[in-house]
């Protein structure tokens, strides 16, 4: 057999289709033909080669004992960064240097200004605020909705802004947004609950009213929702008389509100996010649909500033 | 007698040890384990004593008379059932997570989550199907190329057995949660122990073979599953080292720590892709395609340079995986162009494959063996010019992340791994069984194209959601600020992943067509249908030389 005689070459044969000799060796049944490489790879591959030596001498490659070769160019993947990152603030500069210094009640006097201020409110909106009030601030079960003119807490600029430096129920920061809805479960029987959220449900006509009802609602409830439910926003006692509902609208939820209610919390981002930036994004929360304008003029509208609505 | 007591003996003992484990356990996962290991112990105990039983048992399902004048194909045959089983496992969990990304609400915690079928799901498919596949061929191949029986049969049977040992170790804990974290290296330290010990008996097997060969030369495809065992005992061995915690808890901390840690493990992560799936599955092309094709080697010459460049070349291109992190410049500069010239050393077996085929290009139309190979070669082609291309650090910083990755890695998995090993597949089991034909080679047709359709639809769908997201994350608006926040670029996603489920589905339903074809063929049977062409074999000529005094 061709295969088990070891001298060199001695298999060799001419294959004919192709007509190129044999390397001669033979494993079962599989010979090797001994066609030259084909050029067109053999020169590509010295090309790469060639380019890759080019490119090692060009850019940071040689690890020596301590550091290693930067490259003729001088490039570096950190000195790119900064060069970008200084070209970009340097651009972005007189903007945001001009609404440091605006005070937010004015912000809306310059249609341009207010622009920057939203644009950069909605990158900001979308690094920091998405996670709970969602892609397009619509919120979800405990989250408010941003889209729409129902506000918890106020929705002028200032209280915008407000919020978002102290934050609600935010541990720690004493100036936090602060309120607490007692749990009813045990200070109410179960009938009265369902009684009170029967009430509570007629405010937007979506259950029948009863006179036990609004008396139970008018003894344990107005005192901060208000005597037609329309809540109060210096307590952040939420509007009950509207189609808006941060836990839900079924009487099941109602209930479980009354019985034990949820508190959510938002963080205080003064101290995690520059004044610019939260001035930016209180522009943007308030350009989403909802925003309310100031309706007190200060007496010195040059001097002063706007008060709450 | 005395043999089979000591066997037992020493069954008993690791029986003991592993209760005595389960028993002082430090958490849930390893408990769990040291259970399965009890459960092969005892099974193996009661195997040993009852042993003249197995033998007749096992004969008939997969066992050859030991006729020393044939080969010995017994670790063959259970590694193409294995193959072709965890297939169907490895596979389903890949269209399982696909979906659980379309649908989140297929996510079953805990144990059938994202996290955990993930890892599942890359281990089924490269370790489990990958790695049946190659030990069954490099077995086969080995035992043929050099015209000798496998050294050391007893412990050919364990590198089998242990093997599954592993599967199976690493898919539980996955799904228990055990993980080191480590990309493609995910089983914990124990596991690791066990795999370098099997891999080490899977090294001796096969230089022992290559030794004790009958032929004056090592085939070509013996150098690339050489270089695959060597390599990956190296890789495995130092991406693994690592600190147990306990030794009776699955715990451990890698030696590394911060970006070293990250360097050694795309090293690693690089190299499976290298030293797995691309050395060892050239080492099947080089002897099923002239097999099937019956034709020479394309260049000889070839095969040498493309050979040596590749395995210098690969070990290096690992940084890659990390441009612009925390890894110096230097190391991303060495990573990227080891990389691109790579390319054409890469492209050398594509070559080699192909032009194999010079003088029998007429059976591409006749053959569906040959043209699952010849699709593989030419996905291989593709998978490693886009390759070097997204080393490029230009490219690296739209691609890097995002699901063109992905799209990469399966146009090599699916269209390469893949479609090699079910023509692989599809030429051994009618030669271990000593069947006439395969039950159906109209199905293999089949098989052929639903895996096609799939591949296109998956790779298609990758590329599309890897260039939208790449795109989306760096859209800068007029005022220099991002456009997209991360969840909108997922939401513009939802299409594409729904694309790539369907390719899943196509790649799985082809499978499971093997899968039957198989199960029919070992039983025996074939479907009447027009013939298609068929590979010429000779029993005759397929066995060992066993007149020429080998040792």
């Amino acid at each position: 057999m061709a295969s088990s005689d070891p001298r060199p070459g001695a298999g060799r044969r001419i294959d004919e289709p192709t007509g190129t000799q044999t390397v001669g060796h033979e494993w079962d049944g599989i010979e090797e033909l001994d066609t030259p490489m084909p050029r067109w790879w053999l020169w590509t591959f010295y090309l790469t080669i060639v380019w890759g030596l080019v490119y090692v001498v060009l850019y940071p490659a040689w690890p020596l004992v301590t550091q290693a070769t930067e490259g003729v160019l001088g490039w570096s993947s950190r000195g790119q960064l900064a060069e970008e990152m200084t070209r970009e603030s340097e651009r972005k500069a007189p903007i945001l240097a001009a609404l440091a210094q605006v005070p937010i009640e004015r912000l809306p006097e310059d249609s341009e200004r207010m622009r920057a201020a939203i644009a950069g409110g909605r990158a900001a909106f979308k690094v920091n605020c998405v996670q709970c009030h969602g892609a397009g601030a619509a919120g979800g079960p405990g989250y408010p909705n941003l889209n729409d003119d129902d506000w918890l807490w106020g929705g002028d600029l200032k209280a915008i802004e407000y919020t978002l430096m102290k934050g609600i129920r935010q541990p720690g920061v004493d100036e936090t947004r602060q309120s607490q809805m007692p749990a009813f479960d045990g200070i109410l029987t179960a009938e009265q609950i369902g009684q009170v959220a029967d009430h509570v449900l007629s405010l937007s006509g979506k259950a029948r009213p009863s006179p036990a009802g609004a008396q139970l609602f008018a003894d344990n409830c107005a005192l901060c929702h208000g005597p037609q439910g329309r809540g109060d926003r210096a307590l952040g006692a939420p509007n009950l008389a509207d189609a808006i509902w941060l836990y839900g609208s079924s009487r099941e939820q109602v209930v479980r509100q009354i019985r034990a209610p949820r508190h959510g919390v938002m963080p205080a981002w003064e101290h995690r996010l520059d004044p610019v930036t939260i001035k930016m994004l209180a522009a943007y929360v308030h350009s989403l649909g909802g925003g309310e304008d100031f309706v007190e003029v200060a007496a010195d509208p040059a001097v002063q500033v706007d008060e709450q609505p | 007698m005395e043999a089979v007591l000591s066997r037992a003996g020493m069954w008993f003992l690791l029986l003991v040890l592993s209760v005595a484990a389960v028993a002082t356990a430090a958490d849930g996962g390893f408990a769990v384990h040291m259970t399965i290991l009890a459960i092969v112990a005892f099974v193996a105990l009661c195997l040993t004593v009852a042993r003249s039983d197995f033998d007749s048992l096992g004969n008939a399902i997969v066992r050859a008379p030991a006729d020393p004048s044939r080969y010995d194909d017994d670790p063959v045959r259970w590694g193409v059932i294995a193959t072709v089983g965890w297939s169907i496992v490895g596979m389903l969990a890949g269209l399982v997570v696909a979906l659980q990304l379309v649908f989140p609400a297929l996510n079953l915690e805990p144990w059938l989550n994202f996290g955990r079928l993930r890892p599942l799901h890359t281990s089924g498919v490269i370790f489990a199907f990958g790695g049946n596949v190659l030990i069954a061929s490099s077995f086969y191949v080995v035992q043929r190329t050099c015209r000798t029986r496998l050294a050391f049969p007893g412990l050919a049977r364990f590198v089998f057995w242990g093997y599954q040992l592993f599967i199976v170790l690493a898919a539980t804990g996955y799904l228990l949660g055990i993980t080191q974290s480590r990309e493609y290296a995910e089983p914990e330290w124990y596991v690791d122990l066990w795999l370098t010990i099997v891999w080490v008996a899977y090294f001796v097997v096969f230089v022992g073979t290559l030794i004790r060969r009958t032929e004056p030369h090592i085939y070509v495809a013996n150098w690339f599953y050489l270089s695959f065992i060597i390599t990956i005992a190296m890789l495995h061995i130092v991406n693994n080292l690592a600190v147990p915690v306990t030794p009776l808890g699955s715990l451990s901390y890698s030696a590394f720590a911060g970006v070293q840690d990250a360097l050694t493990q795309w090293w690693y992560g690089h190299n499976a892709v290298a030293f797995f799936l691309t050395v060892p599955f050239l080492a099947m092309m080089y002897y099923f395609v002239p097999k099937q094709a019956g034709r020479p080697i394309y260049s000889y010459r070839l095969s040498i340079l493309h050979f040596w460049s590749l395995i210098f070349l690969y070990i290096w291109a690992g940084p890659h995986h990390l441009h612009y992190t925390a890894l110096p410049d230097w190391a991303q500069t060495l990573g990227m162009v080891f990389s691109v010239i790579l390319w054409m050393p890469s492209w050398g077996g594509m070559i080699n494959g192909l032009m194999t085929l010079n003088g029998a290009w007429d059976k591409v139309r006749t053959d569906p063996i040959i043209r699952m190979m010849v699709l593989a070669l030419a996905f291989y082609g593709m998978a490693t010019f886009e390759g070097p291309m997204l080393s490029i650090k230009a490219v690296n910083s739209l691609s890097h992340y995002t699901d063109w990755t992905i799209g990469h890695v399966h146009a090599g998995a699916l269209g390469w791994n893949g479609m090699i090993s079910f023509a692989v597949v599809y030429f051994l089991v009618p030669r271990l069984w000593k069947r006439q034909r395969l039950y159906s080679l109209r199905w293999v047709n089949w098989h052929f194209w639903l895996a096609t359709v799939g591949i296109v639809f998956y790779a298609a769908a990758m590329w599309v959601a890897g260039i939208t997201q790449g795109l989306m994350w760096r859209e800068y608006g007029a005022d220099g600020y991002l456009v997209n926040s991360f969840v909108e670029t997922v939401a513009a996603l939802k299409p594409m992943y729904l694309l790539r489920a369907i390719g899943g589905v196509l790649y799985l339903a082809g499978a499971v067509l093997m899968v039957a074809n198989v199960w029919l063929t070992i039983a025996g049977r074939q479907r009447a249908e027009a013939p298609l062409r068929e590979a010429p074999y000779d029993p005759e000529a397929d066995r060992p030389i066993v007149a020429v005094p080998a040792e």
